[in-house]
């Protein structure tokens, strides 16, 4: 590459791909931090559940819903004043971080309920007759035995993130897909979009193959 | 066939103790609500095997979860060891639940956790530390036939095996009782037959009390000192497993007593079957021989007696708690010696039915 490229856009590359994953980094991990137990009440909060509060899933689920249907960089304009208010600004690569983080919580939440319910309710029987209290249930069932589905959902919001975080562009917010667009498209570098495209490529793969080999590495249920 | 020795541990105090049971699931969407069990009145002896036989959709699955509170009575009590389990709040329920150990039909074990680490569940659970756990599972899963199997995870194990890794964590915590959820009815026969031993092991060398829900027949055979029928949501009939068998009183108790003890004869002979005699037919008479008499060598007694001979058509004997029945259909060339054969069968305690002439 060193021949194709000058100096100065090989480390407008290796910034970019440095912001975008410090973006998704960020982005993940909080609105895991939301969107993990978010998801988990999800899936067990509808009548005759274990945390039973119908009316309040009902809303949340609303709001998640309303949250994903909005499409990705109307939500970075519509909330900069969020953004401002959160990260002291309404541009730059922190700030993104902000409007990737309420894309990706309420994402997680939908992902992380789909993995909760797909564990068998005769765990959940079984639990409850040796004692156990919702909590534990969570705890020791729920988490642990939808590990696997778990992993596989958090690879696949990684995914979508970093997909999301070359929107952030429109806010200044850097990364890969900004470099593509200023510098592939706007300045006529069809070899910069390539690159960047390449190497977004790539980290997806990486992103894909951990996640798949760590979920099958924590799914005992085929023999091995 | 095993024979079922009695463990003779069970005694004429209730353990599980159910008295006017009703749950009704309340109405949903368009559907009326459901009356899933009436008027339920149901006494477990301790140390008893007891089970409760019903097709699907009979209520047993409502009524075995009413007795660790997994299901709530709409009225009627629910006690266990003196225990009103519906009168409990939460924290109480889940405290009395771990001196309840439940195993499921489709086992429910969690695939993550190794054989060792699911026996450790109900111990963690109850907040036992890890080195008591240790102390605790191991036996467990020895008594159990599995401590090859400590590490192995259930998906390399059989059914069987999974089961058994079920039974030692319904163990785990000292259970006083041990509810079955049609425990067996996802195994093959010979497997079946080697839980159900389990279960007698664990009945007569812990002295756990079992109630088991099942719709085989067989299962309460092998097993169950006692037996309840229950039919659309109500106990029909209910006594000692070997009584109960060989003079059902309830249509549904027939049926199924049928499937294991009934004998109907070979369709060609059906057709051939006769109401009248006729020149050259022979009598076909039906013994069916239960309690007192049979053990006595009456078949020869008989033939001695009255100096006649007897073919035999068809029989089935079994033994159900220890003790033999059976139903023999036999052939009688001297149709003139029919009365005197009744007459003498029935002086030996035995139940007769002519069947017709053949």
């Amino acid at each position: 590459m060193p021949e194709v490229f000058s100096p100065q856009i090989l480390k407008l590359l290796v910034d970019s791909f440095v912001q975008t994953l410090y973006m998704v980094g960020i982005a993940g991990v909080i609105g895991t931090l939301i969107g993990l137990p978010l998801g988990v009440f999800l899936a067990t909060s509808q009548r005759g559940e274990l945390f039973a509060a119908p009316a309040v899933n009902a809303v949340l689920g609303l709001i998640v819903n309303a949250a994903r249907s909005t499409p990705f960089i109307i939500l970075v304009v519509a909330i900069i004043p969020l953004t401002r208010l959160i990260a002291g600004t309404s541009i730059g690569t922190s700030a993104a971080i902000v409007p990737l983080t309420i894309a990706a919580a309420p994402f997680i939440a939908r992902v992380i309920e789909g993995a909760i319910r797909g564990v068998d309710q005769g765990l959940i029987e079984a639990a409850r007759s040796m004692g156990a209290s919702p909590l534990q249930i969570v705890q020791k069932v729920l988490l642990p035995e939808a590990l696997p589905a778990i992993t596989l959902a958090l690879t696949l919001t990684v995914v979508s993130l970093i997909g999301y975080s070359a929107m952030v562009g429109a806010v200044g917010g850097g990364g890969l897909g900004d470099l593509g667009i200023r510098f592939g498209y706007q300045r006529f570098m069809p070899d910069v979009m390539l690159a960047v495209v390449l190497v977004l490529i790539v980290l997806v793969q990486g992103v894909q193959s951990l996640g798949d080999s760590l979920a099958r590495r924590f799914d005992k249920r085929s023999r091995h | 066939m095993t024979d079922h020795i009695s463990s003779g541990a069970a005694s004429d105090e209730a353990i599980i103790q159910l008295r006017g049971v009703e749950k009704t699931f309340a109405a949903r969407g368009a559907n009326a609500p459901v009356t899933a069990l009436h008027e339920i009145n149901l006494d477990v002896p301790r140390g008893a095997i007891l089970g409760v036989i019903g097709r699907s959709g009979a209520g047993k699955s409502t009524l075995i979860r009413l007795v660790n509170g997994l299901e709530l009575p709409s009225s009627g009590s629910v006690q266990v060891d003196g225990v009103e389990i519906s009168a409990l709040e939460e924290r109480a329920l889940r405290q009395e639940r771990r001196s309840i150990g439940m195993i499921f039909q489709h086992f429910n074990l969690l695939a993550r956790r190794t054989a060792f680490g699911n026996v450790a569940l109900p111990l963690e659970i109850a907040g036992v530390s890890k080195a008591e756990i240790r102390k605790r599972v191991l036996p467990l899963l020895d008594l159990v036939g599995l401590s090859d199997k400590v590490d192995r995870y259930p998906a390399e194990l059989s059914g069987g095996q999974k089961q058994r890794v079920g039974i030692a964590r319904a163990l785990a915590t000292n259970p006083k009782v041990l509810l079955s959820d049609e425990a067996t009815s996802a195994l093959d026969p010979e497997t079946t037959e080697q839980i159900l031993a389990l279960l007698r092991q664990v009945n007569a060398d812990l002295g756990v009390t079992v109630l088991l829900i099942t719709h085989e027949m067989s299962v309460i055979k092998g097993v169950a000192d006692r037996v309840a029928v229950i039919d659309e949501g109500r106990i029909v009939e209910e006594g000692a497993t070997y009584d109960v068998f060989t003079g059902p009183q309830h249509a549904t108790t027939r049926n199924f007593v049928s499937s294991i003890t009934g004998t109907q004869l070979p369709e060609h002979l059906a057709k051939r079957l006769s109401a009248a005699p006729g020149a050259g037919k022979e009598a076909l008479v039906q013994l069916v021989f239960k309690g007192e008499g049979a053990a006595q060598p009456w078949l020869s007694v008989l033939t001695r007696k009255l100096d006649v001979d007897l073919g035999i058509v068809q029989a089935k004997v079994d033994h159900i708690s220890g003790r033999p029945f059976g139903t023999l259909v036999v052939s009688l060339p001297a149709v003139e010696k029919l009365p005197a054969l009744l007459a003498a069968s029935r002086e030996l305690g035995l139940e007769t039915e002519v069947l017709g002439y053949a």
